[in-house]
């Protein structure tokens, strides 16, 4: 081994232990039978256990999970629809559509979420679950437009005009043809969907009630207390559930190659 | 076409998107632009009537000053995670057998992740008795902890830390599509490697430079939870202000013009980044490509 490979696989390992580092302290941390110190005092499953007897925090647990498997599932119906009406058709408007897409991803999350809070608060509508559900579609909305639209371009395209000289209608096309195929990353968009509305912080902020709560607003208003070794836990837990759907989102998406 | 031209699959997807957006995306933002226009109102959040002080408020020493600080501290964070993120992305396309996909899943990761979460990692990491003094003084470089949380640098660290796959993965990407027949072509006639580097590598990897320059920089002015528990107090950026104005101050036109101030700084980067994106095309037709 010469000495420039060395140098490339030590930055890269440097990057790479900068990413990792902190989450994994957070992860051995959230197994320390201690509560203050930093000294390791010995294992223990202790943070768990109290997170499972926590009634209110898994009460806010449940919430988190019903708003993100709504608005994934939501988000991604009308992203998958979206991503093959932009790869199928012409219509009105279908650049300007496009472009937006790609903005709505680049757009700074707090402009979406005040905005979103004067819509809900003009049409008088009480911040809560329908508020937090309807910002949560929208802003999952253009992963999955990406996601989806991301594997049509690998389509070929004279399977669909095939269905369509034997007879088949725009729908059964679309049911029979195109969504078998599109399968893997219409699950992998949900999955990522589904991550997304779990992690938000910033959107959620402005269009929740003091009725309902999610846990990252939850985790946010615990952090500012200090650090806990609950929080460990319940931070170990949700970074364990988005490395999975990740990882099998992923997976998916590479198949087709 | 068969379908019925009323209701067909095609007019029920296009049209349901444009709903869908138009009602959550562009309504709320026409109204976001209409309040930072109106007054403040005594009961209700705005008074309907035609104003141009909440922009003039903006000039207020008071208010300039957090926003050339949040601009300093978001530019000093985006200058950080080109540099150390460029030469990382460059390698990372260079990387040749099949734990390519891996390197890279171990990159996207980070970038699904919670940074609400990863920022409470950072907050253990820099704590009085935490990780990085506990080191510090196992080195022998610092006697007794040193502050680290609470200051500037944690939220330039922090804000590095959350915003570093976004810039990795737009430059992975384009470095990626780089066409290697131009390097070698720029060799054989004689150029040498930084030329090389100034005048083929970056003008061709543009693009993916201002993009993820674009998805550091733009949540960088606005995660407003990365300074609330990095910096303290002390560290009042656009986000806290724009939070601060909706949830405490209540002055939601003051609030929603310092939004479109944030609105206006995103086009004015989209605009630069189509050119990017323009001249590279534009260039590779010159020679052919």
């Amino acid at each position: 081994m010469n000495l420039k490979r060395i140098g490339k696989i030590s930055y890269m390992s440097l990057i790479y232990g900068f990413l990792y580092f902190p989450i994994l302290i957070l992860i051995i941390y959230s197994f320390n039978d201690s509560k203050y110190s930093f000294a390791w005092k010995g294992f223990t499953l202790n943070w768990y256990h109290q997170l499972l007897d926590n009634q209110e925090l898994l009460e806010v647990a449940l919430n988190s999970l019903m708003v993100a498997v709504v608005s994934a599932s939501v988000a991604t119906l009308i992203g998958t629809l979206t991503a093959v009406a932009l790869y199928r058709y012409h219509f009105f408007g279908k650049k300007v559509l496009y472009g937006l897409i790609y903005i709505l991803i680049m757009s700074p999350e707090i402009v979406m979420g005040i905005s979103l809070l004067i819509l809900f608060i003009a049409l008088s509508m009480p911040l809560g679950f329908w508020t937090l559900l309807l910002s949560h579609i929208t802003f999952c909305i253009p992963f999955v437009v990406i996601t989806v639209f991301g594997r049509l371009s690998g389509f070929n395209k004279a399977i669909i005009e095939a269905a369509k000289d034997l007879g088949a209608s725009e729908f059964a096309t679309f049911r029979l043809v195109v969504l078998p195929m599109l399968m893997p990353a219409v699950i992998a968009g949900w999955l990522l969907s589904f991550t997304l509305s779990m992690d938000d912080v910033i959107i959620s902020f402005f269009v929740t009630g003091p009725n309902f709560q999610l846990l990252p607003l939850k985790i946010y208003s615990m952090v500012k207390l200090g650090v806990k070794p609950e929080i460990n836990a319940l931070s170990t837990i949700m970074f364990v559930i988005t490395l999975i759907m990740v990882i099998i989102a992923q997976s998916l998406l590479r198949e087709k190659k | 076409m068969r379908a019925n031209p009323l209701f067909s699959f095609k007019w029920f997807s296009a049209g349901l998107i444009w709903f869908w957006l138009g009602l959550f995306v562009l309504v709320p933002l026409l109204m976001l632009l209409t309040a930072s226009f109106l007054q403040r109102g005594e009961t209700e959040f705005v008074k309907f009537a035609f104003t141009l002080e909440n922009y003039q408020r903006i000039f207020n020493p008071i208010y300039l000053d957090v926003f050339w600080n949040s601009f300093y501290l978001a530019a000093v964070t985006t200058l950080f995670c080109l540099l150390l993120g460029y030469p990382f992305a460059f390698l990372l396309a260079r990387v040749k057998g099949n734990y390519k996909h891996l390197l890279l899943l171990f990159v996207i990761i980070p970038f699904w992740t919670s940074s609400l979460i990863r920022t409470y990692a950072m907050v253990i990491i820099l704590k009085t008795n935490g990780v990085m003094n506990s080191f510090l003084q196992w080195l022998g470089l610092i006697q007794e902890p040193i502050q680290l949380l609470y200051t500037p640098a944690a939220v330039v660290v922090g804000l590095v830390y959350s915003l570093l796959p976004f810039m990795v993965l737009p430059l992975y990407a384009t470095i990626e599509k780089l066409d290697t027949r131009l390097i070698e072509a720029a060799k054989d006639l004689g150029a040498r490697n930084v030329r090389i580097f100034w005048s083929i590598i970056i003008p061709l990897t543009m693009p993916g430079i201002i993009a993820g320059s674009m998805l550091v920089f733009l949540p960088a002015l606005g995660m407003f939870y990365i300074p609330d528990l990095l910096g303290g107090a002390k560290a009042l950026l656009i986000g806290n202000l724009i939070q601060n104005q909706f949830l405490s101050a209540r002055d939601w036109p003051f609030g929603a013009a310092v939004s479109i101030i944030l609105v206006l700084v995103m086009s004015l980067l989209l605009v630069l980044y189509y050119f990017s994106i323009l001249r590279n095309s534009n260039n590779r037709d010159k020679v052919g490509l």
